[in-house]
Parts: C-alpha cells; sequence; structure tokens
C-alpha cells in the first residue's frame, strides 16, 4: 500500500509550552490507525496541524505526495481530508439537513451558488443516505443544537463522512455516546470503505483496538510507543501511562 | 394628536435611516464578530461619493449606484488589507478600525472641506402627501421606510433562501467547523465584509437625501449603529429592526416632548436592555 500522509518532526509550541514535540508518522492508504494518550498528551494538536486548524511550528506533513502544511484547512478538506472534533461542533443554528447539505456542497463546485437545492437534489439525497449510515434518521429537519449530545456526535461523523474523504480524522468519536451506541459506532467504522484511510484518537480501548490495525501511544507531546492491537493491550507501558503512575518510556 | 402622529412618523422614518445603516453592521458582527467602528466613516464615504457622482451626472440613481460600488470596494480592501491577517484577535480588529475610521474622515475633510451638503432627490419623489392625522408628509421619507422594509426582506431572502446566506449563517455558528467542510471563510468573510460596506454607502446617500451630509455624521452613525444593535442584539437581523424602530422613535418622540433630555433616551434604553438582557433583545451569546 502506498504511503498517503507522512509527517516529519512536526512540532507545535505554545509560548513555553511544547504540545508537539518531533512527532513522525507514516500513514499507508486505507490503514486504520488509532492514537492513545492521556489528557494533555497532544492528540487533539498533532489532529490540528494534521487537518490545518493550526500552523505548524515546524516540521512537514505530504500528503498524497504534496507539502500541505502551507495550506487553509478548507484546501486539506477539498484534497479529501475530513475531520470531526473532540467536542461536537456541529453548526447548532442550521438544520441537520442543512449541516449535512453545506459538509456534501463544500467539496464540490457551486459553493457559493444561489440556489439551496431541493430535496430531491442528488446532493439531500447523498446526504440522508450517509444519516442512514450513522444511525441518525427522523431528526433532518431539527436544528443540529437541538440534538442530544451524543447524536451530535453521530451528525458531525456522519459530516466527515460525506464529503467522502481519502483520509478521516476522527477526534475521540466514542465520546458522549452511552455503552449501548458504541457497538454500532463500531460496526460504521469497521464498515467504512477499505480505501478510506482512517487515523481516530479513543480514550474507550475497547472502541480503539477492536477498529485499528496499528496503535500509536502519545505522551507530553511525544509518540512513546507504536504497535498492533494486541502489542497494545499487552505493554507495560501503555497500562503504567493509563494507570497514572510512571513508567519507563524506552521499554517499549 | 398631530403632533403626536408626526412625531411617531418621524421616528419611523429615522428608524428605517438607522436600520440601513446599521444592518451591515450587525451581518459583520455576527459573522467575524469585528466591532467595524470605520463603519460610520464608510457612511460619510457613500454619502460624499453619492454627492459627488450626482453633482456631475445628474442623476440620484447612478449616486446610489456610485456609492454602493464606491464603498463596497473601499471595505473590501479594509478586510483584506487589514483585517483578515487578525481573524479571532477582536480587540485588535476593533483598533484597526478605529484607526482606519479617523484616516477616511480626515481625507473627506481635507477633501470635501467642513460644509454641510445635501443631495438631490429625484423629481418623482419631490412634494408630499395629506395622511390622516398626521396632515401632509414628504414622500421621500415614506419611500425611505418602504426601502428600510426592502432591505430587511432582501437580506433575509439572502441569509435564509441561499446558498451563500446558508454559509454565512454557519460561520456565526462556527468558522472552524465551517471551513472543515471545504468552505473558504476568508473569501466569505471579505464578500461579506464588503456587502456592508456597499450597503452602508447606500444608506449614506438616503441620509444625505433626506438629512445631509457633514463632518461628523461618521461619529453620529457609528453611535446610533452601536445603540441598535446592542438593544437588539449583535448579530441579528430582526434585533437590528426593532432596535432600530425603539431608538428612531424615542429620539423623535424625545426631542418632540421632553427636548432636554432627549440626547440620553436612547442611551437610557441601551443601559436599560443591558442591564436585564445583556446580549440585546435577541441576542445570543457569542
Amino acid at each position: 500500500m502506498s504511503v498517503l500522509l507522512q509527517a516529519d518532526k512536526l512540532c507545535a509550541t505554545f509560548g513555553s509550552l511544547r504540545a508537539v514535540r518531533e512527532v513522525s508518522l507514516q500513514v499507508r492508504a486505507g490503514e486504520r490507525l488509532t492514537i492513545l494518550g492521556t489528557n494533555g498528551a497532544g492528540k487533539s494538536t498533532l489532529f490540528n496541524l494534521i487537518a490545518g486548524d493550526l500552523a505548524v511550528t515546524s516540521g512537514s506533513i505530504l500528503y498524497r505526495g504534496q507539502s500541505i502544511e502551507q495550506l487553509s484547512a478548507a484546501s486539506r478538506t477539498r484534497m479529501g481530508i475530513s475531520r470531526s472534533y473532540q467536542t461536537s461542533r456541529v453548526l447548532q443554528g442550521l438544520t441537520v439537513q442543512d449541516n449535512m447539505f453545506l459538509a456534501v456542497q463544500g467539496v464540490r463546485r457551486g459553493r457559493f451558488g444561489i440556489r439551496v437545492a431541493g430535496l430531491g437534489h442528488p446532493i439531500r439525497r447523498e446526504a440522508a443516505e450517509t444519516l442512514a449510515r450513522v444511525g441518525l434518521q427522523g431528526v433532518e429537519l431539527e436544528l443540529a443544537g437541538n440534538l442530544s449530545h451524543g447524536q451530535q456526535r453521530q451528525l458531525e461523523i456522519a459530516m466527515a463522512l460525506a464529503s467522502q474523504p481519502q483520509l478521516l480524522l476522527l477526534d475521540e468519536p466514542a465520546a458522549g455516546l452511552s455503552p449501548n451506541e458504541r457497538p454500532a459506532l463500531v460496526d460504521l467504522l469497521r464498515a467504512l470503505p477499505e480505501d478510506v484511510t482512517m487515523i481516530m484518537i479513543e480514550h474507550d480501548m475497547d472502541v480503539a483496538l477492536q477498529v485499528a490495525d496499528r496503535v500509536m501511544v502519545m505522551h507530553e507531546g511525544e509518540v512513546v510507543f507504536q504497535g498492533t492491537p494486541e502489542e497494545t493491550a499487552a505493554s507495560p507501558l501503555v497500562r503504567s501511562l493509563y494507570l497514572g503512575y510512571a513508567g519507563d518510556h524506552n521499554a517499549a | 394628536m398631530k403632533q403626536l402622529a408626526l412625531s411617531m412618523l418621524n421616528g419611523i422614518t429615522l428608524a428605517a435611516l438607522y436600520f440601513v445603516v446599521a444592518s451591515g453592521f450587525t451581518i459583520i458582527f455576527g459573522m467575524m464578530r469585528v466591532v467595524n467602528m470605520a463603519h460610520g466613516s464608510l457612511y460619510l464615504l457613500g454619502a460624499y461619493l453619492g454627492y459627488s457622482v450626482a453633482d456631475s451626472t445628474g442623476s440620484w440613481g447612478l449616486s446610489l449606484a456610485g456609492a454602493a460600488a464606491g464603498s463596497a470596494v473601499a471595505g473590501l480592501v479594509m478586510h483584506k488589507v487589514f483585517l483578515s491577517r487578525y481573524q479571532g484577535q477582536d480587540l485588535r480588529q476593533a483598533l484597526i478600525t478605529i484607526g482606519l475610521s479617523i484616516i477616511i474622515a480626515d481625507l473627506l475633510l481635507a477633501g470635501y472641506g467642513g460644509l454641510t451638503y445635501q443631495l438631490e432627490i429625484p423629481e418623482v419623489l419631490y412634494g408630499g402627501v395629506r395622511l390622516p392625522v398626521a396632515g401632509g408628509y414628504p414622500i421621500f421619507r415614506l419611500t425611505l421606510i418602504g426601502f428600510a422594509i426592502l432591505v430587511y426582506f432582501a437580506l433575509w431572502l439572502l441569509l435564509h433562501r441561499t446558498k451563500f446566506g446558508m454559509i454565512i449563517r454557519a460561520a456565526v455558528d462556527d468558522r472552524n467547523m465551517l471551513s472543515a467542510t471545504g468552505i473558504n471563510v476568508p473569501v466569505v468573510s471579505t464578500c461579506v465584509f464588503a456587502l456592508a460596506a456597499g450597503l452602508v454607502g447606500v444608506a449614506g446617500v438616503i441620509g444625505g437625501s433626506a438629512l445631509s451630509i457633514a463632518p461628523g455624521d461618521d461619529v453620529h452613525y457609528l453611535l446610533s449603529s452601536l445603540v441598535v444593535v446592542i438593544v437588539g442584539g449583535m448579530g441579528n437581523l430582526k434585533g437590528a429592526a426593532i432596535g432600530a424602530l425603539l431608538i428612531g422613535l424615542a429620539e423623535q418622540l424625545g426631542l418632540a416632548y421632553f427636548p432636554t433630555y432627549s440626547a440620553i433616551i436612547s442611551f437610557a434604553i441601551m443601559v436599560a436592555v443591558l442591564a436585564y438582557r445583556p446580549y440585546g433583545l435577541f441576542g445570543r451569546p457569542a
């Protein structure tokens, strides 16, 4: 499989805080990578660097062989990088249907046109199908701000999928979902087309390990472990980080 | 009774002008969180540009178009060159617009001097009509009320019935999320800024026709816009309309019945609204 995303020595600093420290990673097309780490490990900051929400302090990002660190977030989305956020960030004042419409329309021509597509338009149908895929039906005309937290997470994932991304960045997609809703999320993520590459940040180890081909663990801005889900589950370092006592980072 | 009716009509007319001026101001704030302190200067620029075009062509319609285009270009340059790079830095942007407002006002003073001008209204809008109770009232002022209603519905249609409007409403909610859908938000912001500047340029011609054009109008209309949108709720079109109506009526009724205190009535309303509804009558937390 070809390399879809390659980051070299990525750094992000905020004043004296080094949130991401020389992180390098390579993700192959179709791969499912999960990033684990405690709060403040730099996972979401790394996502922000890849998605373009945050400028890199130093380092480089190649996507499909092209340098993208100078491109805007919108340009990266149009190139096929789609993301969800750690806390739900749906467009609260718009209906579910219009959120989905913008997510599909945003990567197509005619974004700034006058007419809003009617209900029978292919874009609307495509949006409705994606909503059904994430199990969010019957709320199309609701304001997104009126949805429950779990439904907003589902909508956000649907919006990320709606742009038909090649690289999907999901930041804690299971956060806010009830234990009953999590298996459906796992099924959804496992059923993604093979050509969709996914990087997911997740605290729920069950969800993370069921979906991932490979796991990367971050701690204090650095990558401290990489391995298969089985190696991760057996790793003393990972367990020490999650149980909250100091471990030997070089042990892995 | 006649005085009350006339004061009410004058208040509604003034409210119509305030609404056209403040509508662009509130849209800019709603989408970009920029308190554009140069809004009054763009009003004055539009008024003077309109006067110059009308003076050289004799056409009031062309003066409207010229003012709209000139102010829109000024707004576009202002946003593209000075503001877009500081997106999210509210205080810095507000300070930049204060500087720009002073520069624009001084350049206009140098160009047009300290005289008071008035645009000639089109012949078809000359004269007056007899209204029940109020008696004779200028047609142009009544037209101004119709124009403000037209602007309200045009903006409502733009915001709620077009793709571009949907994008603007989405940007009001969350610029980052909108950007994550692939929409180029800075381009949208620049377009909205230019649209608002064009609109206030048009307001300049209308205000310069109904009243007059003079140095100091920039500060007057900036203050009125601020009061209107603070009362109505920053970023809310309906709020701007209701706020304009309240302030316009308060100013004119105050002038007729409590002339000594008329200047403070608008600000008293603003303070009262802020005390009980900190986000304005129709506003919500940013």
